[in-house]
């Protein structure tokens, strides 16, 4: 990653229309991942065809393991080798890889995880959409910690957020989930990507004091420095609990600092990672809640609720976790009612609910289309 | 007084490996008689050994007593998840090549739950190391039978005997094309240090077979309750062979029914860099 | 068993030039967990099991009496012990006992 962006054989700044799934690819090049692991699985496949292509022509590493649970793996085992490294995959793949979700968290190895949401659960229908993964994304393995949700809801801000969750991942040595779905990593759109020199582009933090002082788990900050496997530093990195040196402990005082970290890092800029975009937002009675491929089509119901005179908002959140509560919070102290929109039979609407006071209602879709506007208009003009 | 010093041993409070292993963590946890210590004696020999600077070798372990490897060798070190050091290790060995890359775990972790990781990684020819401790038994768990088990041996969940048949690992690395493929027990360990320092010169996968005792698992279920009676079983019935016919190499842990031992496969095939450079040369990055 | 290993092993036609090293035991008593392996596999029986116990509750091995120059330094001992807690220093035998 010494080499400047403009020497690199990489998506030039300009005007495209593009897939979302290989807008995703071209994003995690430019963010300088360096290495991608994953297993076949519909319909994230773009990403990892893309991949195949395109990384071999940058010296950089593509393999296609022998699932979904090597896949999240050896992207650890790149990342403790000093690289940025990612997969992508959808909700069966996704479930498996949540055992080592946990791992990235514990050993503090960036990574990110793009997962293209399907129809569930189980197979569900491969091909269609969904958005049942959201509780999974933050919960799914198993143990306190914490981590990062993007959900993109177009084109450009599946290229856009895909390079935020290189950065934050390495901000805060945590897995950073982008949580798609399969319309938006399907469609075709517009993608802008701008001047490289107006890309913000974050490497971890590495420690480069004498071997004697490095505490590789130290709670003197929340994210300690990184070294990497080969730097001399004879690291020892557990999945056990482990004290700051990182050897296993069953102290309760390690135990409660290890864990008071791992959480805290992301709550203590839980601000500075949420992403949100409001919509009418100024005098609305209605608001709905939404993200992903979902806000495509409450952006336009909303509209037309506003031609019908009804006072209809938009909050459209990026970020998923850390909920974005402050954002939530004072939607919810203007709106008389607030909708929150979702391919799935509820999910998004929990932590919604343990934030606002004013009636918290969910418009459903049945999991495998996204809803025409129609439905969510239906919903709006319920509630008044 | 010089003669009274002969008659007396030395007391002391580090041994000349100290440097190699993690030494304020000694006594490690693993039970008396466990061959595990000697395992990672055998280990870190072969890396003061090996031509390999120190800081290039890199252990991944698993989970299970074995698991625990990893945190006592004093070399950049990983613990991962049960059944995963492989596609760790392969992860890292891709984006690092110039890393000595080792994976120490068991026959749990590394055959059976991470089965699959073990033979894909074969088939690529990854050039890491593995050493798989084979103790017949989930040991930390608590002596469950696993697929190293040897068929009517008891444990926890075998009362009645296990009714399963047996891994048969240096045939099954071998059938899946490893350029190197041995088995020791820890009573040979010279030759099993040989064989770790040949896994590391070994361009591709090289595996070994280590055989353990574990008196207070698997021993304590059949009638093996001491380190040394693993010990006396190997000297009566190992046979050291490297041209066996990996057919009959299954171990059953009868009396009278041989382990064979040996380096049984040393052979050279192009390794997974090997093949990706090409990939790299048809993308153009390479010339 | 010092019959079984011993049974196998060839007279060298230079027996006479041959140097038998002499071995200097030590022994780390925090870390023995008393598997015996040390004294079980020495081809000498140069060590038995001490009477001291160490913090854990195991007693060490010391050299048996009498059998301190019997050691040929072959650091079976040391290879085998799994925890790390003998070790043969290596010495000119010769050497040795004259000083």
């Amino acid at each position: 990653m010494d080499q400047k962006l403009e020497e690199l054989k990489l998506l030039k700044p300009g005007t495209y229309f593009m897939m979302g799934n290989i807008a995703c690819a071209e994003a995690a090049l430019i963010a300088g991942c360096e290495f991608y692991a994953g297993y076949p699985i519909t319909p994230s496949n773009e990403i990892a065809e893309h991949m195949s292509r395109r990384m071999p022509e940058l010296g950089r590493h593509f393999i296609q393991m022998e699932d979904e649970i090597a896949s999240a793996v050896a992207i650890l085992g790149a990342s403790a080798a000093g690289v940025k490294a990612m997969t992508a995959t959808s909700g069966p793949g996704f479930s498996l890889m949540m055992e080592s979700i946990g791992l990235a968290a514990m050993l503090e190895l960036p990574c990110v995880i793009v997962d293209v949401q399907r129809a569930g659960p189980s197979t569900g229908i491969p091909t269609f959409v969904g958005q049942g993964d959201v509780m999974q994304a933050r919960w799914g393995s198993h143990g306190d910690y914490e981590l990062v949700a993007y959900a993109p809801s177009s084109v450009q801000e599946f290229f856009d957020l895909t390079i935020e969750a290189f950065n934050t991942s390495e901000l805060l040595r945590i897995p950073v989930i982008v949580l798609a779905d399969e319309v938006v990593g399907h469609m075709y759109g517009k993608l802008v990507v701008p001047e490289y020199s107006k890309i913000n582009i974050v490497n971890r933090k590495k420690y480069t004091g004498p071997r004697e002082k490095y505490l590789p788990y130290s709670c003197e900050t929340l994210v300690p420095p990184f070294v990497a496997a080969g730097d001399g530093y004879r690291i020892h990195m557990t999945g056990l609990t482990h004290d700051e040196r990182g050897y296993p402990s069953l102290e309760i005082d390690d135990s409660r600092k290890l864990i008071e970290r791992l959480v805290m890092k992301v709550r203590k800029n839980a601000k500075n990672l949420w992403k949100y975009e409001s919509y009418f937002m100024d005098d609305a009675d209605v608001v709905v809640i939404t993200f992903g491929v979902t806000a495509r089509s409450s952006l336009e119901a909303v509209k037309r609720a506003r031609a019908e005179g009804i006072k209809a908002g938009m909050l459209k959140l990026l970020t998923i976790w850390p909920f974005p509560e402050d954002p939530v919070r004072i939607a919810g102290e203007y709106a008389k009612r607030i909708l929150v929109a979702e391919i799935n039979m509820g999910q998004l609407i929990h932590p919604v609910k343990e934030v606002v006071r004013c009636p918290v209602v969910g418009i459903n879709y049945p999991v495998g289309y996204a809803p025409p506007p129609e439905y969510i208009l239906d919903g709006i003009r319920a509630s008044v | 007084m010089v003669e009274v010093q002969v008659l007396r041993e030395v007391v002391s409070s580090e041994s000349p490996r100290d440097d190699l292993i993690r030494r304020e963590r000694f006594p490690h946890i693993w039970c008396p008689g466990c061959g595990l210590g000697t395992v990672l004696k055998c280990y870190v020999e072969a890396i003061a050994s090996s031509d390999i600077p120190r800081d290039k070798h890199v252990i991944v372990s698993g989970i299970g007593c074995s698991g625990r490897m990893a945190g006592y060798v004093n070399i950049d070190s990983y613990h991962v998840t049960h059944g995963r050091p492989i596609a760790f290790a392969e992860g890292m060995k891709i984006v690092r090549p110039d890393l000595e890359v080792t994976v120490i775990s068991g026959d749990g972790d590394l055959v059976t739950i991470g089965g699959n990781h073990f033979i894909h990684a074969i088939r690529r020819n990854v050039d890491i190391n593995v050493f798989l401790v084979n103790n017949f038994i989930y040991g930390m768990t608590g002596n469950q039978y696993g697929s190293t088990t040897p068929l009517g041996a008891r444990s926890s969940t075998s009362p009645y005997g296990c009714p399963e048949y047996p891994f048969n690992l240096p045939l099954l690395a071998a059938a899946l094309g490893a350029p190197f493929v041995a088995r020791w027990t820890t009573l040979h360990v010279r030759q099993l240090a040989e064989a770790m320092k040949k896994a590391m010169k070994v361009k591709g996968f090289a595996f070994i077979e280590i055989i353990s005792p574990c008196p207070v698992g698997f021993g304590s279920y059949n009638e093996m309750r001491e380190g040394m009676d693993f010990i006396k079983f190997f000297l009566e019935n190992c046979i050291v062979d490297h041209n066996a016919d990996l057919n009959k190499v299954a171990i059953s842990m009868r009396p009278g029914d041989p382990i064979i031992l040996g380096n049984f496969v040393e052979r050279e095939a192009p390794t997974y860099h090997d093949l990706e450079r090409e990939v790299f040369r048809k993308a153009g990055w390479l010339k | 068993m010092n019959s079984i290993s011993l049974k196998f092993v060839r007279e060298p036609i230079n027996k006479h030039l041959q140097k038998i090293p002499l071995g200097i035991i030590h022994v780390i008593p925090e870390r023995c967990k008393e598997c015996n392996y040390c004294i079980e596999l020495c081809p000498r029986d140069v060590l038995k099991v001490g009477e001291e116990r160490n913090f854990k509750g195991y007693r060490w091995p010391v050299i048996a009496d009498g059998k301190a120059l019997d050691c040929i330094a072959c650091k079976m001992c040391e290879w085998i012990c799994p925890e790390f807690a003998i070790f043969v220093k290596e010495v000119d035998r010769t050497e040795w006992i004259k000083s």
